[in-house]
């Protein structure tokens, strides 16, 4: 359980005569800054070549699916940001999606786009982690710093939909929070410049240097077979040469109707998992652009009839002092937080099931139909109440499919939500991409693995 | 093309389903545990099938089903509010395995024609043991190990069958309904 | 009287050298860890409260970072890390699940890890925004500031003995 490289039994005999050999048990982790996350890997050495390991995982466990039984359906969505914590809104919308699908209802078009603008948003930021942080246990630290600074501005453009930077909570079952932002494509060009400058600026400093080239390469490989055998979505089996991604194999949302290319690579190593999410990235930006040019309907922010908005608080004053005609006709403009859910968007951004979605904020704070309609979803034991059933979704998360089985027993809460987490997979293979390399090559391999422990151990 | 998966299984094991469905277009077949290592070769290696990812493995425990108790949150204040109405459904879910506590789940799916299949193995309490998909998928091994550690089912023949989130010394199986979502077991500190 | 006018400016000197000069011990678990990094790279810049140098061996380091749910599975081994760390030594709990558990209030996690060891700054949030960290960073420093020369807590740090829970 230390975290140094501590050899257990390396004595070798000082008998000059006849030299002794031993294995070597190496002990990594659970906490090692070699691995980013918390595994722990017991491998047997010769030498320096790997002749088995070991990998114990669960550090991280904190009980998603028990937790998901004890609330409610909509707050089951804030459990599924901490998943996989790179791209929450990719968890957020699979999970959405089922809950979708077991109800049996279907989002407006626009917030069909709103939640795929989003979600390519999220691999973006997962893939300039992972490659980041891999790059930065080979020693390539500048790397990292750029990498994070792509990743802050594209943060920046999330908390501007969203409200947070991370765990964002943002698609609710039968829609999404809140509208995107009135001037969001200016912003977005804004930082897809950034980041692609960033990514260029990455293959200028590592795609060619003969030091990542040889550490990359020909190290952490793995066949297609194997590769299906252990059931490895994503990237990773990307890389092995099979074309297959959740977003073309079994089209949702509007995935259907975006231009995109799925990169593969060929050998199946290091490097060209690194070249497919470096590419990735990429046709993520590609998806936004068009996503942004194509999606129906912009939000209206103002009163479809009389074309007027006044900010709350002023319209709050005007009442005070009795000025009626200013106020009337006029739709309150709500404040910051609650921005892009008022009425006048409501209907492009959530299911028509009024049992399922959140009445616009204006009927909650506005009148008591509203208040008990908000009251009836939100309130212990009253939620959403889907139909007996039993269904699986799958969505493609940044590290391979990420499905979600859910069960309902017709209450309030679910029955039972079950996660199909990608790098559950990928880590099962890892003893099998490990022994026979170096030990040094652990380093990249678990980097390219991109484990993140909130998925893995849920 | 939406029934031939469930008609082919049928087909080639007359006695093997006790019963299919399909429930928002999910095909499910339930299945007796006995022939699950042959029907699951058989659906790798089938040509009109090539099921060859095992996506997912997992478990419910339906001994609770639809017995959760109606909210109570004002029954203090003695004002009864009855819990939202639940949205009908038009195509209903025939229900979970009859007479089993346990469910073992299976999804499957075809890269090549790009199909998925649910199998469902009903087990008993009394004896909670099925035969393990490792020697067809080797990511079998990770996920039955983590069926073993939170339901407590056996699987035979599995080479490792040992905890995987939790620690050994940790007693239960936490994702079975009678355990308490909050019942800990620390290693060191105090039990909070 | 000039002795003790002489040790309390040694106090202060003493201080003030260590708390700029912070070798962190960043154990990072889960989420949280995602914002530990954007507070620690170039946006944010740790480096500018002298706390920039993470260091990798619990023995070199004097500030325990702990980022990120702590499962009972883990437990022992933060505890065994806040072990081998040499005195002076301060704990900074990152993120509200080191706090108390967070919304994880269930089988498998710690309910805040104060319970098993002490901490001297709590920064919650989930996660906490860094503007947020470099705050408890903040405090932390006025903290190592105050303390007498011996690095020792001037009185018993964490929760009171006679809590009841």
């Amino acid at each position: 359980m230390t975290t140094d490289l501590e050899p257990k039994t390396d004595k070798t005999q000082s008998a000059p005569a006849e030299l002794e050999t031993r294995e070597m048990m190496l002990n990594i982790g659970p906490a090692h800054p070699a691995m980013h996350g918390i595994i722990r890997i017991v491998a047997k050495l010769d030498g320096e070549k790997i002749q088995s390991a070991e990998v114990e995982i669960g550090y991280l466990h904190r009980a998603f699916e028990k937790m998901a039984e004890t609330v409610d359906y909509n707050g089951v969505i804030p459990y599924t940001d901490r998943l996989n914590y790179c791209s929450p809104v990719i968890n957020n919308m699979g999970y959405c999606m089922a809950v979708e699908k077991l109800l049996g209802i279907e989002v407006p078009e626009r917030c069909h786009y709103v939640r795929v603008i989003l979600s390519e948003i999220s691999r973006i930021s997962d893939h300039l982690t992972c490659v980041g942080a891999s790059a930065m246990e080979l020693g390539a630290f500048s790397v990292f710093l750029y990498m994070i600074k792509a990743r802050e501005y594209l943060w920046e453009l999330v908390e501007k939909v969203t409200g947070a930077r991370l765990t964002v909570t943002y698609c609710r079952v039968g829609g999404v929070k809140a509208d995107l932002p009135d001037d969001f494509a200016e912003p977005c060009a804004k930082a897809f410049e950034e980041t692609r400058k960033v990514i260029d600026e990455v293959h200028g400093l590592l795609t060619r240097n003969r030091i990542f080239v040889d550490r990359m390469s020909g190290t952490g490989v793995i066949s297609q077979e194997d590769a299906i055998s252990y059931g490895i979505t994503g990237p990773f089996l990307r890389s092995t040469g099979v074309e297959y991604d959740v977003r073309k194999d079994c089209p949702y949302a509007v995935y259907d109707r975006l231009p995109f290319d799925v990169p593969v690579g060929s050998r199946g190593d290091n490097m060209d998992r690194y070249l497919v999410r470096m590419e990735e990235m990429e046709q993520s930006m590609r998806i936004v652009e068009a996503a942004l040019r194509d999606m129906p309907g912009g939000p209206v922010l103002v009163n479809p009839e009389t074309g007027r908005a006044i900010p709350a608080a002023e319209m709050v004053d005007l009442a005070k002092v009795g000025n009626i005609a200013a106020i009337s006709g006029a739709c309150a403009k709500i404040g910051p937080t609650l921005e892009g859910s008022e009425k006048a968007v409501h209907a492009s951004i959530a299911a028509d099931e009024k049992r399922a979605f959140l009445p616009p904020k204006e009927d909650t704070y506005g009148n008591i139909e509203g208040l008990m309609h908000h009251f009836k979803l939100v309130m212990l034991g009253h939620g959403v109440r889907p139909p007996q059933g039993e269904v699986y979704f799958p969505v493609e998360g940044a590290n391979g499919e990420l499905g979600f089985y859910v069960v309902s027993d017709g209450s309030g809460s679910a029955y039972r939500v079950r996660v199909r987490p990608p790098c559950f997979a990928i880590m099962s293979a890892l003893p099998k991409l490990l022994v026979g390399g170096m030990m040094a090559d652990m380093v990249p391999t678990f980097g390219s693995v991109n484990m993140i422990g909130g998925e893995l151990d849920r | 093309m939406n029934t031939s998966l469930i008609e082919l299984v049928k087909e080639r094991f007359p006695t093997a389903a006790s019963s299919s469905h399909t429930y928002r277009g999910d095909e499910t077949v339930v299945l007796r545990r006995e022939l699950l290592l042959e029907v699951a070769r058989f659906l790798k290696e089938d040509p009109a099938l090539q099921m060859n990812f095992l996506m997912d493995l997992t478990a419910v425990d339906y001994s609770t089903f639809g017995k959760s108790p109606s909210p109570a949150f004002f029954a203090s204040s003695g004002v009864a509010v009855s819990p939202s109405s639940q949205i009908p459904d038009k195509d209903p879910w025939p229900g979970p395995p009859a007479e089993a506590r346990f469910a073992v789940v299976y999804h499957f799916y075809s890269l090549k024609h790009k199909h998925r299949l649910r199998l469902v193995v009903p087990l008993n309490e009394t004896d909670l043991e099925v035969d393990t998909l490792t020697s067809l998928w080797a990511g079998a091994n990770w996920l039955e190990r983590e069926v073993w550690d939170m339901f407590g089912i056996r699987f035979r023949g599995h080479p490792d069958l040992t905890r995987i989130l939790m620690y050994e010394e940790f007693e239960g199986h936490p994702l079975r309904k009678d355990y308490p979502v909050n019942k800990r077991q620390p290693l060191i500190g105090p039990v909070n | 009287m000039f002795d003790s006018f002489l040790t309390s400016r040694l106090d202060a000197a003493l201080g003030w050298a260590r708390k700029y000069s912070i070798f962190q011990y960043p154990f990072v678990t889960a989420c949280c860890g995602m914002e530990y990094m954007a507070t620690a790279c170039a946006h944010y810049d740790i480096d500018r409260f002298g706390a920039g140098l993470p260091r990798f061996s619990p023995r070199q380091a004097d500030v325990l970072f702990v980022v990120g749910t702590i499962s009972h599975k883990l437990a022992p081994a933060l505890k065994r890390i806040h072990d081998q760390m040499a005195e002076p030594k301060w704990v900074v709990a990152f993120g509200v699940c080191t706090c108390t558990g967070g919304f994880y209030d269930n089988y498998a996690t710690v309910m805040g890890i104060d319970t098993f060891m002490p901490v001297d700054v709590y920064i919650p949030g989930c996660p906490p925004r860094p503007e947020m960290v470099l705050d408890g960073l903040m405090k932390l420093q006025n903290k190592i500031q105050d303390q007498h020369t011996t690095g020792r807590r001037a009185a018993a740090e964490s929760r009171p003995d006679n809590l009841e829970l």
